[in-house]
């Protein structure tokens, strides 16, 4: 393995935090909705069912709770190479503010707010916490997603 | 469904009406077609094992959608979920029964909320938890 000993130094990690994504824009189709709810496998009316969810506290369709996760395109440029090649997700922490409709138009700007490096069963592991902020088309902030990436 | 909860209902310590998933490697691809999240170790084996693993994986952020079903299942219509945290301390693979299960940890107001905090987490199919985590919700009020 050509995984280095160690590789984050402090300086590093001082340049990393607060490296702010470009924001991305994404447009909540009502269809993409209907194939996320199938693809997880939830038949929860509020994302599928327009008169079910008008009975709702939502007052009609909604996005299930992580269906922001298809938002793709936010890349954080780091100012150095993260040389890992493998990645796996560390866990996710949602705050939701306001519901997220079907032809919303959500902007995505994500933000480093951590990174650690720890030695674990799979070698040299760098943790980069990043924290997602998505804003509706009337500059509210529907949601937050911490999430933690792992490269090793 | 059940019918829908209230606050009122609720007690520190009872149980969420658990969820059984059975993912498979189609769900798994399925999820990477409407999420985006194309990485191969969720469907390709080849892949997932030069990556040492035993082979597939569920993404993660199916494991956070099957726990988001259990809390929203369970409040009802009328509730609201406010937050949804969980860590992937286990790795969980396709063909093997998941249970999605919490139980509510915290009753209490705040800001004339109704709001209740669980404790969540997925259980694989020999018991262990594999996804820990955390739901606070708001949950209708019989008084208004």
């Amino acid at each position: 393995m050509s995984t280095p000993a160690s590789f984050l130094t402090e300086e590093m990690r001082q340049q990393a935090i607060g490296v702010e994504s470009p924001p991305v824009t994404f447009v909540v189709e009502k269809g993409h909705i209907l194939r996320f709810a199938e693809a997880i496998g939830d038949p929860n009316p509020q994302y599928t069912d327009e008169a079910e969810a008008r009975k709702g506290a939502n007052g009609g369709l909604v996005a299930p709770p992580t269906f922001l996760r298809s938002v793709r395109g936010v890349n954080l440029e780091l100012p150095f190479e993260l040389s890992f090649s493998r990645r796996l997700d560390g866990g996710s922490d949602w705050e939701y503010f306001q519901p997220v409709r079907p032809g919303d138009r959500i902007t995505a700007v994500a933000r480093v707010a951590e990174m650690t490096e720890r030695s674990g069963r799979l070698g040299t592991m760098v943790f980069m916490t990043t924290i997602t902020t998505y804003s509706n088309q009337f500059e509210e902030v529907v949601a937050t997603q911490t999430n933690t990436l792992i490269a090793y | 469904m059940a019918d829908q909860v209230y606050w009122e209902d609720v007690t520190e310590g009872m149980e969420l009406p658990s969820i059984v998933k059975e993912p498979t490697t189609r769900q798994l691809v399925q999820y990477a077609g409407a999420s985006g999240d194309f990485y191969e170790i969720h469907y390709d084996k080849d892949f997932a094992v030069g990556n040492q693993l035993d082979g597939p994986i569920l993404h993660g952020a199916l494991k956070s959608a099957f726990l988001g079903q259990l809390v929203t299942d369970w409040i009802g219509p009328l509730g609201t979920l406010k937050r949804l945290q969980c860590q992937y301390r286990g790795m969980d693979a396709p063909g093997n029964v998941i249970t999605a299960r919490g139980t509510v940890t915290r009753k209490y107001e705040e800001d004339g909320l109704c709001l209740v905090d669980c404790e969540i987490r997925l259980e694989n199919a020999e018991g262990q938890n594999t996804t820990p985590g955390n739901a606070t919700v708001i949950l209708p009020s019989r008084t208004g």
